[in-house]
């Protein structure tokens, strides 16, 4: 089921940065995949009480990626399918980065890299505090891995052992101008998370089974899962290219995406917003 | 001032459970009385300023008041960005608390100097700005802090500084706070040190100029009907902070009187518009770095000449 809410939220997503002249498609659709098992399955969240104060939290740090998280929140139910349509555009209610203002559901703006993990360990600490048995999720980028405040809230995350609090890490490898590990290595990467105290849980990001028990399993320490990605994945030609963090796809790129993408539907429509 | 801030603000956590001090791991006998009274509203964040910041928004978006605790530019500057989108982008109500602001640090060096905060935090949207000048206008602010879940800047002295008021002030409607009567020239000052004003005024009674002092400690938003009528009936007003003249205090108040048409001679003091390489303490480098007595008084001397 979270697989055809992903597949719609691709469809979705390429439409809206083509529509648009939006960068950063290869960021959503590697990230959709993680997006869709969080808000369509493992979180405790939902459409109708965005408000609830016993709601699980999920955060999205890399706010680049704001097609993806429109489309996915869109296709699950927090706001009209139609608020897609004029993304990024003028006087729409959704902007280029992540925001919390006026969007039901989204519970931090982001767009500058490395901010979302202090403050999921703010609002995972208050409830650790208050005895409250809820979860916050971050969803992040491995090129934000490079901002030392990610590093900075990781070690209080382990000193306070914040097992209510896990960080999903988009691990494509791709970042702007290059590879992550020709741009400011992070490999060893799952050794770092270890070496900050955190429980690290390697999975293919794309693979919503496996997401779902990773994300689903509790700890009595803070989770880290590196979700093993692929940049630009659904799309042949955009898939682990660097240039398409930035490039924007024209109407013969939509029509092949499209193409593709509708060919992977397991029954369902392939139409807009289907 | 920083232990009249830390018992103030101990009697409000007793009070509200949501109040919380977050510390960069500064305040070395200072702020452990409040942790152990209260350690679940106490936080040390360790030298992570940027964390710390982040990590007091997500508490406040989860309801609680946090005031993160540092010295000089450690809370302002260095996590500029989160104070910035992840506290004012949202309209959390955190605090940020610098201690030891203007030259208080003075022998420490132009790292611990804190000259350029207000100007910058002033410009951050529903930011509040307060410079208080002694321990009672230090209580009447995080009185007004509390009173309002927004964002709000806390600039503080660091040492035991005079008071200047009978009993604390009230300052709901961001005074300014008489301190000094006097008819020829008015001289506005925000911080501790206003004690520099009430001695030049002392020297210039003597030459004949009489000099009207009055405290600000609320910076933003700046009650400028409030200042206009407190300097009523003198020459002009002459600002004076421990800061650069560039966007700060005296620029806050230009934009005010020129935004509303008003025609007030104003004349800002403050320090000059370079990284200070003096070593010395706070008076030392006060002396020799353009807030110097003298430079002070002959400013305010000339200023009233050249307005009457």
């Amino acid at each position: 089921m979270t697989t055809e809410l992903a597949r719609r939220a691709r469809i979705s997503a390429v439409q809206m940065c083509s529509r648009s002249g939006a960068s950063h498609i290869g960021s959503a659709l590697s990230v959709i995949d993680i997006l869709a098992v969080l808000y369509g399955d493992v979180a405790d969240v939902d459409p109708h009480r965005t408000d609830d104060p016993s709601r699980d939290i999920v955060l999205v740090s890399k706010g680049h990626s704001a097609s993806g998280v429109y489309a996915v929140m869109a296709h699950a139910g927090y706001f009209p399918l139609a608020w897609l349509d004029d993304y990024y555009l003028d006087d729409s209610h959704l902007g280029g980065h992540v925001t919390a203002h006026g969007i039901p559901g989204v519970e931090l703006s982001t767009g500058a890299l490395g901010h979302a993990l202090p403050f999921g360990v703010g609002r995972a600490l208050a409830d650790a505090i208050d005895g409250i048995d809820r979860r916050v999720f971050v969803v992040m980028s491995d090129g934000e891995c490079a901002e030392g405040s990610t590093w900075e809230a990781a070690l209080m995350a382990a000193h306070r052992q914040l097992g209510n609090l896990t960080a999903i890490i988009d691990r494509n490898r791709l970042q702007i101008l290059g590879g992550t590990e020709d741009v400011l290595g992070l490999e060893p990467f799952a050794d770092k998370w270890r070496a900050f105290g955190w429980e690290v849980r390697d999975v293919d990001g794309h693979d919503h089974e496996a997401l779902a028990e990773a994300l689903r399993r509790r700890s009595g320490r803070p989770v880290a899962i590196i979700a093993q990605t692929i940049k630009g994945k659904g799309v042949d030609f955009m898939e682990d290219r660097v240039e398409w963090h930035t490039l924007v796809p024209n109407a013969d790129h939509v029509t092949t995406a499209l193409e593709q993408l509708q060919a992977d539907a397991s029954g369902g429509s392939g139409s807009d917003h289907a | 001032m920083r232990d009249a801030f830390v018992r103030k603000l101990t009697a409000e956590a007793e009070t509200d459970p949501n109040v919380m001090l977050l510390v960069g791991d500064l305040g070395f006998g200072v702020v452990a009385a409040f942790g152990d009274a209260y350690p679940d509203q106490f936080l040390n964040c360790g030298v992570a300023e940027q964390s710390m910041v982040g990590i007091a928004a997500g508490l406040a978006a989860a309801g609680r008041r946090p005031f993160v605790y540092s010295i000089s530019n450690f809370p302002s500057l260095r996590p500029l960005e989160q104070i910035r989108n992840d506290v004012c982008y949202h309209g959390l109500g955190v605090t940020i608390v610098a201690v030891g602001t203007g030259l208080a640090y003075g022998s420490l060096g132009y790292t611990h100097h804190g000259v350029e905060d207000m100007a910058i935090l002033r410009t951050l949207p529903g930011m509040r700005v307060y410079t208080p000048a002694d321990a009672l206008e230090c209580a009447a602010a995080v009185e007004q802090i509390l009173a309002d879940p927004s964002p709000a800047y806390l600039r503080l002295g660091k040492n035991t500084e005079p008071l200047m008021h009978a009993g604390q002030p009230d300052l709901s409607t961001g005074g300014p706070l008489l301190v000094r009567e006097g008819s020829d020239v008015t001289v506005l000052v925000t911080g501790p040190i206003v004690v520099q004003a009430l001695a030049v005024a002392d020297l210039l009674e003597s030459e004949g100029i009489s000099v009207r002092v009055l405290s600000c400690p609320v910076v933003k938003p700046l009650n400028a009907d409030g200042i206009r009528s407190a300097a009523d009936g003198t020459v002009g007003i002459v600002t004076l902070e421990e800061h650069t003249v560039l966007g700060g205090f005296g620029s806050a108040v230009l934009e005010a009187f020129a935004l509303r048409g008003w025609r007030t001679p104003i004349m800002p003091l403050g320090l000059a518009d370079e990284a200070t390489h003096i070593v010395g303490g706070q008076e030392w480098i006060r002396e020799r770095a353009g807030l110097s007595t003298d430079h002070v008084r002959r400013s305010i001397e000339t200023f009233t000449r050249r307005a009457s």
